[in-house]
C-alpha cells in the first residue's frame, strides 16, 4: 500500500498545472473561481484549447482521440482541471453520447460525430428525463415512430442541461409500447435544427438559465440515426449512466471551495475579528476537510480498483461517491453562505455585457446563487436516494 | 498510489484472521472475557507464535520490522472479533515507547519479552484531570541520588491490572501543563509503593487505576531524556490511534454484515424489514459511513510516517475524526436496525457499538481531533 504519487505522476500533474497555468486566460480563471458560470464561448475556448493539445476527449480509447492515460491518471487531469478552476467539459459530448457512440455506434456515426464532440463542433444536449420520468426513467412516454425512411418523434423532453445552445441533443424515445418498459426504448440523435423542436427555458431558484424543456412535435430525424440496434436504448442508457465514474465524486471542486472558503473567512468578521479565527467556524472547516479527505481516499481507491474489474462495470462505491461528493459540494456551499452572511442578500442575476457595479462586496454575488443551485447536485444524475437504493441492492443485496 | 497487499502482508492477513475465525468467535471470546484479567494467556501464547507479538519492532531488536500498514491488518482482525488481548498495550503503547525511546539494553531486555510473550505491559499516562491531553501530567519523579521517586496517580491505565511492567509518564521539570519536562519511566508492576485497582471497562476489556507512592525507580529504567517524554508519547499515540482506526473499521465493517444479515432474516408484517425503504437507506448510510471510516483508517497507516511530526498529527487526527463519526453512526444504527435483540448482552451487536464507543474516548475523541485538524488549518492543502 503506497499513498504517495509515483514520480512520473508526480511530473504529469506539473505539466497539466503548467498547461493550464499557460493557456486559461487570468481573468477566467477568476471569474470561475469567484463562482461566475463560464458562458457558451468559455467551455468552447477551453475544450479546443484542450483538444488541440490532444486532451479534449482524454478519457477515451486512443482510437478515438484519447490519451491512453491510466486511471491515475485521468484523476489527477480532472483534479487539475477543477481546481484550476477550467470551464467544465460540456459532459453530454465528451463523457455521454461520445462512449456511447463509439461503444454501440455505426462507422458512420463515429465518423460524422466523434471529431464533433472532441473540438466541441456540436454541442450535445441529453434527451432523458421527461415531467413524468425522473428517478423513474424507463417510464418516459416520448414516442418515436418508424414512417417511412424516418423517425417520427412527439413528445417531451426537460431538465435539459444547456439546450439552449445545442446542435444535436441524444434522445431516448419510446419505438415499442407493447413490451415492458425497458425493453421498448430505442437511442436516437437529432439534430436541435429539425422542425418541430421548441426549446424553452427554465428559470432555477438560483435565477440562472441553464435548464429547458425540450418539445417535440411531428420531428422527424433519418433512420440511421438510431444508435445500435432498435429497443435497446435502455442498454446504452444504463452503459451511460454508469460511465462516468472517474471524478463523480467533484473532489477538486470543493476542493477549491474550501480554498476559497478560507480567503473569504479571512476578510470576513465575527466579533469585530476575522472569521477564519473563530474556533467554531474553524471546525466547521475541518469537519468538511475530513469527509473531503476520506471521500478523496475512497475515490482513489476505486480508481485504484478500476484496473481489476470488468470492464464497463461500475464499482458499487461509486454510489458512495455520488452520495458523499454531492453533499460536501452542498455542505461547502453552506460554509460560503456563513462566511459572507447578510451580504448575500443582494440578488443581481447576471446580465452579459452589463457595466453595473456590484453591490456589496464583489465576491459575495455568486454565494447565495451557487448555494441555492447546488442544491441540484443530490437530485440530478440518479438522485441520492436512488444511490441509496442501489447500494442496499447491489452492495448489501437487500 | 496502489492500495494492494504486498504477499507478505496479505499471508499476514491470512494467518491471524485465520487464527481467529477459527478459535475466536462470539461464544469463546465471552470464555474469554470471564478468565481473571479478562484475557487468555493462551491465545497470547498463539500470538506469539503467529510472531505477531514482534511484529512493530526492527530486526535488530528482535522484532520483524512490520509497518503501519501490517499493524492496520492485525487491527482490523481484532476488531472484527472483538479480541481482548493485552497487544494495544503491550506491543503499541508500551512497546511503542521501548522502540523509540528504549537503550540497546532496554530493547534487548524488554522487546524479547513482548515479541516472546513471555511478558505483557501498559502504558500509564492518562490523569483524572488530564483529558486527552499526553502533556497533562501531575504525577511527578524526583531525582534522588541515583534513581527517581514516583508520586501520583494515573487512571484507566488499559491492561494496567495484568501488565507485568508499567511505562509511567511523570514530571520530572516544569508546572502542570508544560510541554517539556516529562520523563517516562520503567516501572515493574510489583514495584514497592505501586498499587492498582483493576475493575472490567464497558467494552469487556480491563483497566486499572493505578496508585504510585514513593515508588523509586533505578536511574536505567528511564525511557530516554527525563524532560523529554513527551513526543515520544505522541509518536506512540499516533500509532495508537492508527491501529484502534484499523479496528475500529474491522468491528464497524462486522457490525453492518451482521445488521444486514439481520435485515435479510427478521420478519415482520409478513415480509424481511430489509424491503422497507426506510431501513435499506439507513443501512446504505452504514455502508457509506464505513467506507468513508475504512479510507480514513488506510490513510492513518499510509502516513503513520510522515516525517513533520505537526502534519503527521494532524493526519492521525483527522483519521480518528472520521473514525470517531462514522463509529458513532454505525454502532447506533446497528443498535436501532435490530430493535430489541439489539439491547440484549447475549448478542454480539451491543457488543461492537460498546467497543465502538470506547475507542472513541481513546487518545481523544472526535471532538478532540477536530480541533486538532481545524487548528493544523491545511488538511485539505491549498494549491
Amino acid at each position: 500500500m503506497e499513498l504517495r504519487f509515483t514520480d512520473e505522476e508526480v511530473a504529469f500533474r506539473k505539466e497539466v498545472q503548467a498547461f493550464i497555468d499557460a493557456k486559461l486566460p487570468r481573468a477566467l480563471r477568476e471569474k470561475l473561481a469567484a463562482g461566475h458560470h463560464p458562458t457558451r464561448d468559455d467551455i468552447v475556448f477551453w475544450q479546443r484549447t484542450l483538444n488541440e493539445k490532444g486532451w479534449g476527449v482524454a478519457h477515451w480509447p486512443v482510437e478515438y482521440g484519447g490519451t491512453g492515460w491510466d486511471a491515475v491518471k485521468q484523476y489527477i487531469f480532472l483534479e487539475e482541471m477543477m481546481m484550476a478552476p477550467a470551464p467544465p467539459p460540456l459532459a453530454f459530448g465528451t463523457s455521454m453520447v461520445g462512449p456511447v457512440i463509439y461503444t454501440f455506434g455505426s462507422d458512420a456515426q463515429k465518423k460524422r460525430f466523434l471529431p464533433g464532440i472532441a473540438n466541441l463542433d456540436d454541442w450535445w444536449c441529453q434527451g432523458f428525463s421527461e415531467p413524468g420520468a425522473g428517478s423513474d426513467l424507463a417510464g418516459l412516454k416520448t414516442r418515436a415512430e418508424k414512417v417511412g425512411d424516418h423517425w417520427v418523434i412527439n413528445g417531451q423532453k426537460t431538465w435539459t442541461t444547456l439546450g439552449q445552445y445545442a446542435d444535436w441533443i441524444f434522445v431516448l424515445a419510446r419505438t415499442d409500447a407493447s413490451v415492458k418498459k425497458q425493453e421498448g426504448i430505442s437511442f436516437i440523435l437529432v439534430d436541435m435544427k429539425t422542425p418541430g423542436i421548441t426549446v424553452k427555458p427554465i428559470q432555477t431558484i438560483d435565477g440562472g438559465h441553464e435548464v429547458n424543456e425540450v418539445f417535440f412535435d411531428d420531428v422527424k430525424v433519418p433512420l440511421e440515426n438510431l444508435v445500435g440496434q432498435e429497443n435497446k436504448g435502455w442498454d446504452y442508457a444504463k452503459f451511460l449512466l454508469g460511465n462516468e465514474r472517474t471524478g463523480i465524486a467533484r473532489v477538486g471542486i470543493s476542493k477549491q471551495r474550501i480554498r476559497r472558503i478560507k480567503e473569504m473567512a479571512a476578510i470576513e468578521q465575527r466579533a469585530g475579528r476575522p472569521l477564519i479565527e473563530d474556533q467554531r467556524f474553524r471546525e466547521k472547516i475541518a469537519e468538511v476537510e475530513v469527509e473531503l479527505k476520506a471521500l478523496e481516499i475512497t475515490q482513489l481507491r476505486v480508481i485504484a480498483g478500476e484496473k481489476k474489474r470488468e470492464k464497463g462495470k461500475p464499482d458499487p462505491a461509486s454510489s458512495v461517491l455520488k452520495i458523499k461528493g454531492s453533499e460536501l459540494q452542498q455542505a461547502t456551499t453552506e460554509l460560503l453562505m456563513e462566511v459572507i452572511g447578510p451580504h448575500s442578500a443582494p440578488y443581481a442575476p447576471e446580465e452579459p455585457g452589463s457595466n453595473e457595479p456590484p453591490i456589496g462586496p464583489e465576491w459575495a454575488q455568486t454565494i447565495a446563487p451557487t448555494y441555492f443551485n447546488v442544491r441540484k447536485v443530490s437530485i440530478y444524475g440518479g438522485s441520492n436516494e436512488i444511490q441509496k437504493n442501489i447500494i442496499a441492492k447491489a452492495v448489501l443485496g437487500l | 498510489m496502489d492500495f494492494d497487499l504486498s504477499e507478505e502482508q496479505q499471508l499476514l492477513k491470512d494467518s491471524v484472521e485465520g487464527f481467529l475465525s477459527d478459535t475466536y468467535g462470539f461464544e469463546e471470546r465471552k470464555k474469554i472475557a470471564a478468565l481473571p484479567g479478562g484475557w487468555s494467556p493462551e491465545v497470547w501464547g498463539t500470538f506469539a507464535e503467529l510472531g505477531i507479538l514482534g511484529l512493530p519492532f526492527a530486526e535488530e531488536d528482535g522484532g520483524f520490522g512490520g509497518g503501519a500498514v501490517e499493524t492496520m491488518l492485525v487491527f482490523e482482525s481484532f476488531g472484527k472479533h472483538l479480541v481482548l488481548e493485552p497487544y494495544l498495550a503491550t506491543v503499541v503503547l508500551a512497546g511503542g515507547v521501548l522502540k523509540r525511546a528504549g537503550s540497546a539494553e532496554q530493547k534487548a531486555a524488554h522487546i524479547a519479552a513482548i515479541a516472546g510473550g513471555s511478558s505483557t505491559y501498559a502504558l500509564a499516562t492518562t490523569e483524572r484531570h488530564s483529558r486527552y491531553d499526553l502533556f497533562d501530567v501531575t504525577t511527578t519523579a524526583k531525582k534522588d541520588g541515583g534513581s527517581w521517586v514516583l508520586d501520583g496517580e494515573k487512571a484507566v491505565v488499559v491492561h494496567g491490572g495484568t501488565a507485568d511492567h508499567l511505562v509511567v509518564s511523570a514530571r520530572t521539570a516544569g508546572a502542570r501543563r508544560d510541554k517539556g519536562g516529562i520523563g517516562l519511566f520503567l516501572v515493574p508492576a510489583d514495584a514497592a509503593g505501586l498499587s492498582r485497582r483493576s475493575s472490567p471497562t464497558q467494552d469487556g476489556t480491563h483497566a486499572a487505576e493505578v496508585t504510585l507512592s514513593g515508588v523509586r525507580v533505578d536511574a536505567v529504567h528511564v525511557l530516554g531524556d527525563p524532560e523529554g517524554g513527551l513526543p515520544v508519547l505522541e509518536a506512540v499515540a499516533d500509532e495508537a490511534i492508527a491501529a484502534l482506526c484499523a479496528e475500529a473499521v474491522g468491528a464497524m465493517s462486522e457490525l453492518t454484515d451482521v445488521t444486514v444479515d439481520y435485515l435479510q432474516q427478521r420478519k415482520q408484517f409478513g415480509i424481511n424489514i430489509g424491503q422497507f425503504q426506510a431501513l435499506q437507506h439507513r443501512a446504505a448510510e452504514m455502508f457509506v459511513a464505513l467506507e468513508q471510516a475504512r479510507s480514513m483508517a488506510m490513510f492513518a497507516a499510509m502516513t503513520a510516517a510522515t516525517e513533520d511530526a505537526r502534519e503527521r498529527r494532524a493526519l492521525a487526527s483527522a483519521a480518528k475524526v472520521q473514525i470517531g463519526r462514522s463509529a458513532k453512526f454505525i454502532g447506533q444504527q446497528g443498535i436501532q436496525l435490530h430493535g430489541g435483540i439489539g439491547m440484549t448482552m447475549e448478542y454480539k451487536a451491543g457488543h461492537y457499538f460498546k467497543r465502538l464507543t470506547m475507542i472513541d474516548t481513546l487518545f481523544g475523541d472526535a471532538d478532540h481531533h477536530i480541533s486538532e485538524v481545524a487548528d493544523f488549518g491545511r488538511l485539505v492543502a491549498a494549491a
